[in-house]
């Protein structure tokens, strides 16, 4: 726990270039629905940034972007200096609704993304199960999606989109399909996680207190027109116990600023 | 089902048409039903004839074949369908006016294009089969979520990744569904090929019972049809059922 503690107290201080940088970026839908609007946001290495907003502001089309899923109308995306043209081995997706193959096991779904690489069998089998374990699901690797709950289900998804080693993961509201208590579960975890696997996240969340909790910065998005509204730097000290966080005055008081700017909008 | 509180076991309802089949065969009214016990003879007595035998062969080598070239080939399709709305768009009418064509009337046809003998008999087998097999493939792969799709896509699928290991998997119910009723038809293909070819298989042996009024054949026949027709079937519900846990949470 120390030796965690300290990475987290150097983690600000490490000056770290932006691992994904999106560029001017505007996404025209056909028919003329304009979901993304001369967008510029930069991404931290090694840091865990979410994007807020309510629904229709965009957030998910901009993580389609990223992920090389959507074609940007104009602008570019940049992923360590390199412009994105689709989806690539530098990236990993987790979904909202799991997207897991329901005629797989367990492994088999952590396994896919080397398997479409060509990773030999024992060898992915091998690196599937360590992070089956990491993501806590040791024992169900035989198991099939239709056997686990929603929240298990999420943690085969993530399990897959680390097993990739991406150097970024983009998470697209994982955690919206799964029940509160298993919610609080999975921030917390997420806060581990981002420690230990030193990669780029990006979360796409609707939840104020979510996004407060898990990130090291947070891009305010409001639609119509689709804009980066406000980017916040939530000064938590992340050293102590997960639920005293969540009584954290810093905690509190970025929920409540960022309610208040939001409020506008939603009236 | 239960009747005044006694429940019935499965498929009580054929014992019933059973009894009355031989109360009407026994009653001598037509010459073209014998009593069902007569059939059930005679079918005993036939099945282990060579000539049977080798009907049965040729019919079984016709509708294996035909089926065969209905699944490699209507599958792919359908799936590149579901897939592709240009494509989509420039053959749904042609499947859907194959589906509910007279293909019979086409089988003439095809003697003159194919010959008359087996290939015939076998593509009719597949034209009966195929457009059934192709619309389910085809609906299955629009029943795909698109999350999967996109998932394949983001962590690097090619094409023909994505089509051997998440299109085919996913459509899997459907297209078993569909192989099921398409064998179904194709059974029909492949006596009404043989029919109209008849020279070969239980088609000839249909068209010489029928000829002669030889009426206990016939409808023994007819009867061991039914049995592999309806087993088949069943096989392929089973197997459907099997796969049908996971249609729920594509």
């Amino acid at each position: 726990m120390t030796a965690l503690a300290s990475t987290i107290a150097d983690k600000s201080a490490q000056d770290a270039g932006p691992a994904v940088s999106v560029k001017g970026v505007s996404k025209m839908y056909p028919g003329g629905v304009q979901a993304l609007n001369q967008m510029s946001l930069d991404f931290p290495k090694g840091q865990l940034t979410s994007l807020l907003g309510p629904s229709g502001c965009g957030k998910t089309t901009l993580l389609k972007i990223i992920a090389g899923l959507l074609d940007a109308t104009s602008g570019e995306v940049l992923v360590n200096g390199k412009p994105v043209t689709g989806p690539g081995p530098d990236r990993a997706f987790v979904f909202q609704d799991f997207a897991l193959m329901p005629w797989a096991s367990v492994i088999r779904n952590v396994a896919f993304g080397l398997e479409l690489r060509g990773v030999a069998k024992s060898e992915r089998e091998a690196i599937a199960e360590k992070y089956i374990r990491e993501v806590g699901l040791g024992g169900f690797e035989l198991k099939f999606p239709h056997e686990l709950s929603g929240g298990m289900r999420q943690r085969v998804g993530l399990a897959r989109a680390l097993a990739v080693d991406a150097d970024v993961l983009l998470m697209d509201e994982p955690f919206s399909a799964v029940d509160e208590q298993t919610r609080r579960k999975f921030q917390e975890d997420m806060l581990r996680l981002v420690e230990v696997e030193q990669k780029t996240f990006i979360f796409v969340t609707h939840s104020i207190e979510e996004a407060v909790y898990v990130s090291d910065q947070i891009a305010l998005l409001l639609a119509r027109p689709s804009r980066v509204a406000e980017v916040i730097r939530p000064e938590i000290n992340r050293n102590i116990a997960p639920d005293a966080i969540r009584r954290d005055p810093a905690y509190l008081d970025t929920v409540e600023s960022i309610w208040a700017a939001l409020r506008s909008y939603v009236e | 089902m239960t009747v005044f509180g006694v429940r019935l076991p499965m498929m009580s309802s054929l014992l019933i048409w059973a009894v009355a089949w031989e109360i009407i065969g026994q009653l001598d009214m037509t010459i073209l039903l014998p009593p069902l016990s007569a059939v059930l003879i005679k079918m005993v007595e036939i099945v282990p004839t060579p000539s049977f035998l080798k009907a049965f062969g040729e019919t079984a080598r016709a509708f294996v074949i035909g089926t065969s070239f209905a699944i490699v080939i209507g599958v792919p399709l359908g799936v590149i369908m579901g897939k592709n709305i240009l494509v989509d768009r420039l053959l749904l009418p042609w499947v859907n006016m194959f589906l509910s064509a007279p293909l019979t009337a086409l089988v003439p046809v095809l003697m003159v294009l194919f010959g008359i003998g087996e290939r015939t008999v076998i593509i009719t087998t597949t034209l009966f089969a195929i457009w059934i097999i192709v619309l389910n493939a085809r609906a299955g792969v629009k029943a795909i979520s698109p999350s999967l799709v996109e998932m394949s896509q983001s962590f690097g699928a090619s094409a023909w990744d994505a089509f051997t290991k998440i299109y085919i998997w996913a459509a899997l119910p459907e297209i078993i569904a569909g192989v099921r009723i398409g064998f179904i038809r194709a059974v029909k293909g492949v006596i009404i090929g043989q029919l109209l070819v008849s020279i070969v298989g239980f088609g000839r042996l249909f068209e010489l019972y029928s000829s002669n009024f030889l009426m206990e054949y016939f409808w023994a026949l007819l009867l061991v049809l039914f049995f592999f027709a309806f087993t088949l079937a069943e096989l392929l519900g089973v197997l459907q059922r099997k796969f049908d846990y996971y249609a729920a949470n594509r």
